[in-house]
Protein backbone atom coordinates (compact mmCIF):
# COMPACT_ATOMS: atom_id res chain seq x y z
CA UNK A 1 0.00 0.00 0.00
CA UNK A 2 1.59 2.89 1.26
CA UNK A 3 5.19 1.44 1.37
CA UNK A 4 5.44 2.19 -2.56
CA UNK A 5 6.24 5.73 -2.64
CA UNK A 6 9.08 5.38 0.28
CA UNK A 7 10.65 2.61 -2.21
CA UNK A 8 12.02 4.85 -5.04
CA UNK A 9 12.93 7.76 -2.21
CA UNK A 10 16.07 5.70 -1.78
CA UNK A 11 17.00 6.42 -5.93
CA UNK A 12 17.92 9.83 -5.68
CA UNK A 13 20.68 9.89 -3.63
CA UNK A 14 21.50 13.52 -2.67
CA UNK A 15 24.60 12.52 -1.63
CA UNK A 16 26.86 13.49 -4.05
CA UNK A 17 29.98 12.54 -2.81
CA UNK A 18 30.08 8.89 -3.13
CA UNK A 19 29.21 9.20 -7.25
CA UNK A 20 32.93 9.16 -7.95
CA UNK A 21 34.19 5.64 -6.67
CA UNK A 22 32.31 4.54 -4.30
CA UNK A 23 29.40 1.91 -6.15
CA UNK A 24 26.11 3.61 -6.09
CA UNK A 25 24.24 0.39 -3.87
CA UNK A 26 22.02 -1.06 -6.06
CA UNK A 27 18.21 -1.40 -4.81
CA UNK A 28 18.74 -5.34 -4.98
CA UNK A 29 21.74 -5.45 -2.82
CA UNK A 30 21.30 -7.99 0.18
CA UNK A 31 20.68 -5.03 2.76
CA UNK A 32 17.99 -3.75 0.74
CA UNK A 33 16.59 -7.52 0.36
CA UNK A 34 16.20 -7.98 3.82
CA UNK A 35 14.68 -4.99 4.63
CA UNK A 36 12.35 -5.75 1.76
CA UNK A 37 11.57 -9.09 4.04
CA UNK A 38 11.11 -7.07 7.15
CA UNK A 39 8.82 -5.30 5.32
CA UNK A 40 6.51 -8.08 4.76
CA UNK A 41 6.58 -9.11 8.14
CA UNK A 42 5.81 -6.30 9.91
CA UNK A 43 3.38 -5.27 8.20
CA UNK A 44 2.07 -8.67 8.63
CA UNK A 45 2.30 -8.47 12.29
CA UNK A 46 0.81 -4.93 12.16
CA UNK A 47 -2.04 -6.27 10.19
CA UNK A 48 -2.92 -8.62 12.42
CA UNK A 49 -3.15 -6.53 15.12
CA UNK A 50 -5.21 -4.12 13.76
CA UNK A 51 -7.50 -6.83 13.04
CA UNK A 52 -7.43 -8.21 16.77
CA UNK A 53 -8.20 -4.22 18.16
CA UNK A 54 -10.57 -4.05 15.97
CA UNK A 55 -12.86 -7.25 16.99
CA UNK A 56 -11.48 -6.48 20.89
CA UNK A 57 -13.73 -2.94 20.41
CA UNK A 58 -16.49 -5.15 19.18
CA UNK A 59 -15.92 -7.87 21.56
CA UNK A 60 -16.33 -4.49 24.68
CA UNK A 61 -19.14 -2.66 22.50
CA UNK A 62 -21.54 -5.60 22.42
CA UNK A 63 -20.73 -7.12 26.02
CA UNK A 64 -21.12 -3.55 27.61
CA UNK A 65 -24.67 -3.32 25.65
CA UNK A 66 -25.27 -7.18 27.40
CA UNK A 67 -24.76 -5.51 30.98
CA UNK A 68 -27.10 -2.78 30.05
CA UNK A 69 -29.92 -4.83 28.72
CA UNK A 70 -29.13 -7.28 32.18
CA UNK A 71 -29.70 -4.31 33.92
CA UNK A 72 -33.13 -3.87 32.96
CA UNK A 73 -33.82 -7.74 34.17
CA UNK A 74 -35.00 -6.80 37.59
CA UNK A 75 -37.36 -3.93 37.12
CA UNK A 76 -38.98 -6.19 33.92
CA UNK A 77 -41.65 -8.57 34.79
CA UNK A 78 -40.47 -10.89 31.68
CA UNK A 79 -37.11 -11.82 33.24
CA UNK A 80 -36.71 -14.65 31.02
CA UNK A 81 -37.17 -13.36 28.24
CA UNK A 82 -33.84 -10.98 28.96
CA UNK A 83 -32.04 -13.84 30.63
CA UNK A 84 -32.02 -15.76 27.45
CA UNK A 85 -32.01 -12.09 24.93
CA UNK A 86 -28.75 -11.87 26.93
CA UNK A 87 -27.79 -15.66 25.60
CA UNK A 88 -28.16 -14.76 22.29
CA UNK A 89 -26.09 -11.59 22.06
CA UNK A 90 -23.17 -13.64 24.61
CA UNK A 91 -23.15 -15.72 21.90
CA UNK A 92 -23.00 -13.49 19.47
CA UNK A 93 -19.82 -12.14 21.26
CA UNK A 94 -18.29 -15.19 21.81
CA UNK A 95 -18.30 -16.00 17.72
CA UNK A 96 -16.34 -12.73 17.80
CA UNK A 97 -14.09 -14.05 20.16
CA UNK A 98 -14.23 -17.00 17.96
CA UNK A 99 -12.51 -14.70 15.03
CA UNK A 100 -9.53 -14.02 17.71
CA UNK A 101 -8.91 -17.24 18.27
CA UNK A 102 -8.91 -17.43 14.35
CA UNK A 103 -6.64 -14.96 14.38
CA UNK A 104 -4.43 -16.42 17.09
CA UNK A 105 -3.67 -19.78 15.76
CA UNK A 106 -0.01 -20.06 15.78
CA UNK A 107 0.80 -16.95 17.43
CA UNK A 108 1.66 -16.26 20.69
CA UNK A 109 -1.04 -14.64 22.40
CA UNK A 110 0.73 -13.05 24.47
CA UNK A 111 2.14 -11.04 21.86
CA UNK A 112 -0.89 -10.08 20.69
CA UNK A 113 -2.17 -9.28 24.74
CA UNK A 114 -2.75 -5.59 24.36
CA UNK A 115 -5.24 -5.97 21.76
CA UNK A 116 -7.53 -8.08 22.80
CA UNK A 117 -7.02 -7.94 26.42
CA UNK A 118 -9.87 -4.87 27.22
CA UNK A 119 -12.44 -7.01 25.42
CA UNK A 120 -11.66 -9.61 26.43
CA UNK A 121 -11.72 -8.21 30.70
CA UNK A 122 -15.58 -6.83 29.31
CA UNK A 123 -16.95 -10.22 27.66
CA UNK A 124 -15.49 -11.49 31.66
CA UNK A 125 -17.67 -9.00 33.12
CA UNK A 126 -21.02 -9.58 31.22
CA UNK A 127 -20.40 -13.51 31.28
CA UNK A 128 -20.41 -13.15 34.96
CA UNK A 129 -23.06 -10.77 35.30
CA UNK A 130 -25.40 -12.91 33.62
CA UNK A 131 -23.97 -16.07 35.55
CA UNK A 132 -24.53 -14.07 38.97
CA UNK A 133 -28.33 -13.05 38.10
CA UNK A 134 -28.79 -16.65 37.15
CA UNK A 135 -27.07 -18.46 39.72
CA UNK A 136 -26.16 -16.23 42.43
CA UNK A 137 -22.52 -16.78 42.33
CA UNK A 138 -19.47 -16.53 41.05
CA UNK A 139 -18.61 -18.14 37.63
CA UNK A 140 -14.89 -19.14 37.53
CA UNK A 141 -12.24 -18.53 35.00
CA UNK A 142 -12.22 -22.57 33.80
CA UNK A 143 -16.00 -22.08 33.47
CA UNK A 144 -15.54 -19.04 30.62
CA UNK A 145 -12.75 -20.85 29.30
CA UNK A 146 -14.60 -23.93 28.23
CA UNK A 147 -17.07 -21.50 26.57
CA UNK A 148 -14.27 -20.55 24.12
CA UNK A 149 -13.25 -24.10 22.94
CA UNK A 150 -14.67 -23.70 19.28
CA UNK A 151 -15.01 -25.97 16.54
CA UNK A 152 -14.21 -25.89 13.15
CA UNK A 153 -17.04 -25.89 11.47
CA UNK A 154 -16.46 -22.76 9.16
CA UNK A 155 -13.00 -22.14 9.78
CA UNK A 156 -11.85 -19.27 7.83
CA UNK A 157 -8.31 -20.22 6.33
CA UNK A 158 -5.42 -17.80 7.85
CA UNK A 159 -2.93 -18.35 5.40
CA UNK A 160 -1.83 -14.59 5.13
CA UNK A 161 0.92 -15.55 7.41
CA UNK A 162 3.75 -16.43 5.05
CA UNK A 163 6.28 -17.06 7.27
CA UNK A 164 4.33 -19.52 9.04
CA UNK A 165 3.01 -22.93 8.43
CA UNK A 166 0.43 -23.75 10.49
CA UNK A 167 1.59 -28.22 10.58
CA UNK A 168 -0.41 -28.84 13.53
CA UNK A 169 -4.38 -29.27 12.25
CA UNK A 170 -6.02 -29.39 15.23
CA UNK A 171 -9.88 -29.87 14.88
CA UNK A 172 -10.96 -27.33 17.50
CA UNK A 173 -9.16 -24.55 18.70
CA UNK A 174 -9.50 -22.21 22.02
CA UNK A 175 -8.84 -19.02 23.25
CA UNK A 176 -7.82 -18.93 27.28
CA UNK A 177 -8.79 -15.88 29.39
CA UNK A 178 -5.89 -15.20 31.28
CA UNK A 179 -6.18 -15.13 35.09
CA UNK A 180 -5.32 -11.14 35.03
CA UNK A 181 -8.01 -10.48 32.78
CA UNK A 182 -10.88 -12.65 34.85
CA UNK A 183 -9.40 -11.12 37.58
CA UNK A 184 -9.74 -6.93 35.82
CA UNK A 185 -13.02 -8.22 34.33
CA UNK A 186 -14.66 -9.64 37.94
CA UNK A 187 -13.35 -5.96 39.70
CA UNK A 188 -15.32 -4.51 36.97
CA UNK A 189 -18.22 -6.87 37.72
CA UNK A 190 -18.42 -5.53 41.11
CA UNK A 191 -18.45 -2.17 39.86
CA UNK A 192 -22.46 -3.54 37.81
CA UNK A 193 -23.39 -5.13 41.33
CA UNK A 194 -23.76 -2.34 42.95
CA UNK A 195 -25.68 -0.46 40.03
CA UNK A 196 -27.96 -3.43 40.58
CA UNK A 197 -28.05 -2.99 44.50
CA UNK A 198 -28.91 0.50 44.38
CA UNK A 199 -31.62 -0.18 41.43
CA UNK A 200 -33.08 -2.45 43.29
CA UNK A 201 -33.92 -0.77 46.38
CA UNK A 202 -35.37 1.77 44.18
CA UNK A 203 -37.74 -0.97 42.53
CA UNK A 204 -38.51 -2.34 46.28
CA UNK A 205 -35.99 -4.99 46.52
CA UNK A 206 -35.07 -5.67 49.91
CA UNK A 207 -33.21 -9.23 49.81
CA UNK A 208 -31.66 -8.24 47.04
CA UNK A 209 -28.79 -5.76 48.63
CA UNK A 210 -28.30 -7.67 51.48
CA UNK A 211 -27.31 -11.10 49.01
CA UNK A 212 -25.01 -8.47 47.26
CA UNK A 213 -23.08 -6.99 49.87
CA UNK A 214 -22.68 -10.72 51.25
CA UNK A 215 -21.13 -11.59 47.94
CA UNK A 216 -19.42 -8.45 47.36
CA UNK A 217 -17.89 -9.02 50.48
CA UNK A 218 -16.67 -12.30 49.18
CA UNK A 219 -14.83 -10.92 45.96
CA UNK A 220 -13.29 -7.89 48.25
CA UNK A 221 -11.84 -10.47 50.36
CA UNK A 222 -10.45 -12.24 47.75
CA UNK A 223 -9.00 -9.28 46.41
CA UNK A 224 -7.45 -8.61 49.32
CA UNK A 225 -6.07 -12.28 49.76
CA UNK A 226 -4.29 -11.47 46.42
CA UNK A 227 -3.09 -8.01 47.00
CA UNK A 228 -0.39 -7.18 45.49
CA UNK A 229 0.85 -10.92 44.40
CA UNK A 230 -1.17 -9.54 40.96
CA UNK A 231 -0.33 -6.91 38.72
CA UNK A 232 -0.19 -3.07 38.78
CA UNK A 233 -4.00 -3.08 37.56
CA UNK A 234 -5.39 -5.41 40.02
CA UNK A 235 -4.19 -3.41 42.72
CA UNK A 236 -5.63 0.16 40.88
CA UNK A 237 -9.03 -2.05 40.56
CA UNK A 238 -9.25 -2.58 44.37
CA UNK A 239 -9.78 0.98 45.25
CA UNK A 240 -13.09 1.12 43.13
CA UNK A 241 -14.19 -2.14 44.59
CA UNK A 242 -13.51 -0.65 48.28
CA UNK A 243 -16.09 1.99 46.84
CA UNK A 244 -18.70 -0.09 45.40
CA UNK A 245 -18.39 -2.11 48.52
CA UNK A 246 -19.41 0.71 51.06
CA UNK A 247 -21.90 1.97 49.03
CA UNK A 248 -23.09 -1.63 48.89
CA UNK A 249 -23.15 -1.73 52.92
CA UNK A 250 -24.14 1.69 53.68
CA UNK A 251 -27.22 0.35 51.02
CA UNK A 252 -27.79 -2.11 53.43
CA UNK A 253 -27.32 -0.43 56.58
CA UNK A 254 -29.76 2.57 55.71
CA UNK A 255 -32.41 -0.35 54.38
CA UNK A 256 -31.93 -1.91 58.36
CA UNK A 257 -32.22 1.32 60.17
CA UNK A 258 -34.67 2.94 58.27
CA UNK A 259 -36.39 0.39 56.17
CA UNK A 260 -38.92 0.18 58.24
CA UNK A 261 -39.99 3.97 58.98
CA UNK A 262 -39.55 5.17 55.34
CA UNK A 263 -42.18 4.24 53.05
CA UNK A 264 -40.57 2.07 50.22
CA UNK A 265 -41.11 4.34 47.36
CA UNK A 266 -39.40 7.00 48.70
CA UNK A 267 -36.19 4.63 49.60
CA UNK A 268 -34.82 5.40 46.31
CA UNK A 269 -34.83 8.96 46.94
CA UNK A 270 -32.47 8.30 50.04
CA UNK A 271 -29.82 6.45 48.30
CA UNK A 272 -29.58 8.75 45.94
CA UNK A 273 -28.73 11.35 48.41
CA UNK A 274 -26.64 8.73 50.01
CA UNK A 275 -24.45 7.74 47.57
CA UNK A 276 -23.53 11.32 46.32
CA UNK A 277 -22.43 11.54 49.93
CA UNK A 278 -20.28 8.84 49.43
CA UNK A 279 -19.06 10.07 46.04
CA UNK A 280 -18.06 13.38 47.58
CA UNK A 281 -16.24 11.79 50.72
CA UNK A 282 -14.09 9.35 48.96
CA UNK A 283 -13.31 12.68 46.22
CA UNK A 284 -11.27 14.15 48.86
CA UNK A 285 -7.53 13.40 48.92
CA UNK B 1 -16.68 -24.21 44.17
CA UNK B 2 -16.46 -21.02 46.65
CA UNK B 3 -15.24 -17.84 45.93
CA UNK B 4 -12.45 -17.98 48.17
CA UNK B 5 -11.16 -21.25 46.76
CA UNK B 6 -11.20 -19.56 43.16
CA UNK B 7 -8.89 -16.41 44.31
CA UNK B 8 -6.99 -18.93 46.24
CA UNK B 9 -6.51 -20.82 42.92
CA UNK B 10 -5.87 -17.31 41.27
CA UNK B 11 -3.62 -16.32 43.81
CA UNK B 12 -1.57 -19.62 43.08
CA UNK B 13 -1.48 -18.76 39.53
CA UNK B 14 -0.29 -15.78 40.27
CA UNK B 15 2.52 -16.33 42.46
CA UNK B 16 3.83 -18.74 40.53
CA UNK B 17 3.79 -16.44 37.53
CA UNK B 18 6.06 -14.48 40.09
CA UNK B 19 8.48 -16.54 40.80
CA UNK B 20 8.93 -17.07 37.17
CA UNK B 21 9.91 -13.45 37.00
CA UNK B 22 11.73 -13.74 39.58
CA UNK B 23 13.85 -16.13 38.13
CA UNK B 24 14.35 -14.36 34.57
CA UNK B 25 15.13 -11.38 36.25
CA UNK B 26 18.13 -12.72 37.28
CA UNK B 27 19.56 -14.30 34.67
CA UNK B 28 18.54 -10.98 32.72
CA UNK B 29 21.19 -9.16 35.45
CA UNK B 30 23.77 -11.31 34.56
CA UNK B 31 23.69 -10.43 30.80
CA UNK B 32 23.21 -7.13 31.30
CA UNK B 33 26.53 -7.64 32.95
CA UNK B 34 27.66 -9.15 30.14
CA UNK B 35 26.82 -6.61 28.04
CA UNK B 36 27.88 -3.86 29.76
CA UNK B 37 31.92 -5.87 29.69
CA UNK B 38 31.24 -6.49 25.91
CA UNK B 39 30.62 -2.82 25.27
CA UNK B 40 33.32 -1.64 27.63
CA UNK B 41 35.71 -3.32 25.62
CA UNK B 42 34.29 -2.01 21.89
CA UNK B 43 34.19 1.44 23.65
CA UNK B 44 38.14 0.99 23.32
CA UNK B 45 38.37 1.75 19.40
CA UNK B 46 36.62 4.97 19.92
CA UNK B 47 40.24 6.44 21.53
CA UNK B 48 43.26 6.99 18.94
CA UNK B 49 45.41 4.18 19.61
CA UNK B 50 42.17 1.80 19.42
CA UNK B 51 41.82 1.32 15.89
CA UNK B 52 44.85 -0.73 15.26
CA UNK B 53 43.66 -3.12 17.98
CA UNK B 54 40.14 -3.23 15.96
CA UNK B 55 40.76 -7.05 15.31
CA UNK B 56 42.00 -8.19 18.66
CA UNK B 57 39.17 -6.44 20.52
CA UNK B 58 36.84 -7.73 18.11
CA UNK B 59 38.14 -11.18 19.10
CA UNK B 60 38.20 -10.68 22.49
CA UNK B 61 34.16 -10.00 22.34
CA UNK B 62 33.42 -12.69 20.45
CA UNK B 63 35.10 -14.69 23.26
CA UNK B 64 32.54 -12.50 25.89
CA UNK B 65 29.61 -13.66 23.62
CA UNK B 66 30.49 -17.26 24.57
CA UNK B 67 29.53 -16.13 28.03
CA UNK B 68 26.21 -14.73 26.48
CA UNK B 69 25.35 -18.00 24.85
CA UNK B 70 25.70 -19.81 28.23
CA UNK B 71 23.27 -17.52 30.35
CA UNK B 72 21.06 -17.41 26.96
CA UNK B 73 20.83 -20.86 27.86
CA UNK B 74 19.82 -20.98 31.22
CA UNK B 75 17.24 -18.19 30.23
CA UNK B 76 15.43 -20.19 27.72
CA UNK B 77 14.91 -22.64 31.08
CA UNK B 78 13.71 -20.50 33.57
CA UNK B 79 10.15 -20.34 31.83
CA UNK B 80 7.85 -22.17 29.33
CA UNK B 81 9.08 -22.35 25.92
CA UNK B 82 5.47 -21.08 24.07
CA UNK B 83 5.32 -18.28 26.43
CA UNK B 84 7.93 -16.19 24.81
CA UNK B 85 6.25 -12.80 24.68
CA UNK B 86 4.38 -13.38 27.61
CA UNK B 87 7.73 -12.24 29.77
CA UNK B 88 9.13 -10.46 26.66
CA UNK B 89 9.29 -7.26 28.47
CA UNK B 90 12.03 -8.69 30.80
CA UNK B 91 14.81 -9.22 28.42
CA UNK B 92 13.86 -6.51 25.39
CA UNK B 93 15.90 -4.33 26.32
CA UNK B 94 19.17 -5.98 27.12
CA UNK B 95 18.52 -8.17 23.60
CA UNK B 96 17.98 -5.50 21.99
CA UNK B 97 21.48 -4.14 23.19
CA UNK B 98 23.30 -7.24 22.29
CA UNK B 99 22.18 -7.14 19.45
CA UNK B 100 23.72 -3.78 18.78
CA UNK B 101 27.30 -5.18 20.24
CA UNK B 102 26.80 -8.45 18.09
CA UNK B 103 26.13 -5.73 14.86
CA UNK B 104 29.01 -3.56 16.16
CA UNK B 105 31.70 -6.27 16.22
CA UNK B 106 30.49 -8.16 12.61
CA UNK B 107 30.77 -4.18 11.35
CA UNK B 108 34.35 -3.81 12.55
CA UNK B 109 35.15 -6.80 11.39
CA UNK B 110 33.68 -6.75 7.75
CA UNK B 111 32.12 -3.86 7.60
CA UNK B 112 28.91 -5.31 6.92
CA UNK B 113 25.05 -5.23 8.32
CA UNK B 114 25.10 -8.45 10.19
CA UNK B 115 21.89 -10.23 9.29
CA UNK B 116 19.46 -11.44 11.63
CA UNK B 117 20.08 -15.50 11.65
CA UNK B 118 23.75 -14.24 12.14
CA UNK B 119 23.14 -12.26 15.36
CA UNK B 120 20.83 -15.13 16.44
CA UNK B 121 23.79 -17.57 15.74
CA UNK B 122 26.15 -15.09 17.61
CA UNK B 123 23.58 -15.10 20.73
CA UNK B 124 22.64 -18.85 20.69
CA UNK B 125 19.36 -18.36 19.95
CA UNK B 126 16.52 -18.74 17.35
CA UNK B 127 15.79 -16.28 14.37
CA UNK B 128 12.58 -17.89 13.78
CA UNK B 129 9.77 -18.23 16.02
CA UNK B 130 8.46 -21.77 15.38
CA UNK B 131 11.74 -22.93 16.40
CA UNK B 132 12.13 -21.62 20.36
CA UNK B 133 13.94 -18.59 21.93
CA UNK B 134 13.82 -16.50 19.46
CA UNK B 135 14.90 -12.86 18.48
CA UNK B 136 12.25 -11.06 17.89
CA UNK B 137 12.28 -8.85 14.27
CA UNK B 138 11.50 -4.96 16.40
CA UNK B 139 14.35 -5.92 18.74
CA UNK B 140 16.37 -6.45 16.13
CA UNK B 141 15.96 -3.35 14.40
CA UNK B 142 16.21 -1.55 17.47
CA UNK B 143 19.82 -2.88 17.96
CA UNK B 144 20.70 -1.76 14.30
CA UNK B 145 19.70 1.92 15.04
CA UNK B 146 22.09 1.63 18.08
CA UNK B 147 24.69 0.77 15.84
CA UNK B 148 23.55 3.70 13.62
CA UNK B 149 24.55 6.18 16.04
CA UNK B 150 27.47 5.09 17.45
CA UNK B 151 28.95 4.52 14.07
CA UNK B 152 28.19 7.92 13.93
CA UNK B 153 30.54 8.84 16.66
CA UNK B 154 32.88 6.58 15.45
CA UNK B 155 33.39 8.70 12.19
CA UNK B 156 34.19 11.82 14.29
CA UNK B 157 36.44 9.62 16.13
CA UNK B 158 38.45 8.23 13.33
CA UNK B 159 39.09 11.73 11.74
CA UNK B 160 40.22 12.46 15.37
CA UNK B 161 42.74 9.87 15.07
CA UNK B 162 43.44 10.39 11.33
CA UNK B 163 41.90 7.74 9.62
CA UNK B 164 40.24 9.90 6.75
CA UNK B 165 38.81 6.68 4.71
CA UNK B 166 36.68 5.08 7.60
CA UNK B 167 33.97 8.16 7.30
CA UNK B 168 33.22 7.69 3.84
CA UNK B 169 32.82 3.82 4.59
CA UNK B 170 30.79 4.29 6.84
CA UNK B 171 28.63 7.37 5.41
CA UNK B 172 27.94 4.18 2.44
CA UNK B 173 26.62 1.91 4.80
CA UNK B 174 24.61 4.31 6.47
CA UNK B 175 22.99 5.93 3.69
CA UNK B 176 22.23 1.98 2.51
CA UNK B 177 20.61 1.52 6.22
CA UNK B 178 18.79 4.47 5.87
CA UNK B 179 17.41 3.16 2.40
CA UNK B 180 16.53 -0.34 4.01
CA UNK B 181 14.75 1.22 7.20
CA UNK B 182 12.69 3.85 4.49
CA UNK B 183 11.29 0.61 3.38
CA UNK B 184 9.17 -0.17 6.78
CA UNK B 185 6.11 0.55 7.59
CA UNK B 186 6.37 1.97 11.34
CA UNK B 187 4.03 2.05 13.63
CA UNK B 188 3.97 4.46 16.11
CA UNK B 189 6.00 2.90 18.67
CA UNK B 190 9.51 2.93 20.16
CA UNK B 191 10.84 1.39 17.15
CA UNK B 192 9.50 4.39 15.18
CA UNK B 193 10.83 6.56 17.91
CA UNK B 194 14.55 5.54 16.99
CA UNK B 195 13.86 4.94 13.54
CA UNK B 196 13.48 8.96 13.41
CA UNK B 197 17.05 9.74 15.71
CA UNK B 198 18.58 7.64 12.21
CA UNK B 199 18.14 10.75 10.15
CA UNK B 200 20.65 12.69 12.90
CA UNK B 201 23.18 10.15 12.11
CA UNK B 202 23.03 10.50 8.82
CA UNK B 203 23.39 14.05 8.80
CA UNK B 204 26.38 13.82 11.51
CA UNK B 205 28.29 11.43 8.68
CA UNK B 206 27.53 13.77 5.85
CA UNK B 207 28.85 16.45 7.89
CA UNK B 208 32.50 14.89 8.50
CA UNK B 209 32.24 13.74 5.38
CA UNK B 210 31.85 17.27 4.24
CA UNK B 211 34.47 18.49 6.22
CA UNK B 212 37.29 15.83 5.37
CA UNK B 213 35.93 17.02 1.26
CA UNK B 214 36.23 20.49 1.38
CA UNK B 215 39.81 20.33 2.63
CA UNK B 216 40.54 17.62 0.04
CA UNK B 217 41.24 14.87 3.02
CA UNK B 218 38.96 12.13 1.18
CA UNK B 219 40.88 12.38 -2.00
CA UNK B 220 44.24 11.20 0.55
CA UNK B 221 42.16 8.56 2.50
CA UNK B 222 40.87 6.90 -1.05
CA UNK B 223 44.65 7.12 -2.21
CA UNK B 224 46.06 5.91 1.02
CA UNK B 225 43.31 3.00 0.68
CA UNK B 226 43.68 2.57 -2.32
CA UNK B 227 47.14 2.21 -1.76
CA UNK B 228 46.29 -0.64 1.21
CA UNK B 229 44.06 -2.97 -1.07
Amino acid sequence: GSGGFRKRKHDNFPHGQRREEKENVKPPSALMTSFKSFQLELDTRHDKYERLVKLSRDITIESKRTIFLLHRFTSAPNGEEILSESEVKLDAVRRKIKQVAQELIGEDMYQFHRAISPGLQEYVEAVSFQYFIKTRSLISVEEINKQLVFTAEDREETTNMTSNSHDKESPSWSLKVTPVDYLLGVADLTGELMRLCISSVGNGDIDTPFELSQFLRQIYDGFTFIGNTGPYEVSKKLYTLKQSLAKVENACYTLKVRGSEIPKHMLADVFSTKTELIDQEEGLP
Amino acid sequence: MSVSEMFAALQGALGQDQDIREEIRKVVQALEQTAREILTLLQGVHQGPGFQHIPKKCQKAREHFGTVRTQMESLKTKFPADQYYRFHEHWRFVLQRLVFLAAFVVYLESETLVTREAVAEILGIEADRERGFHLDIEDYLSGVLTLASELARLAVNSVTAGDYSRPLRISTFINELDSGFRLLNLKNDSLRKRYDGLKYDVKKIEEVVYDLSIRGLNKEATVVAGGEK
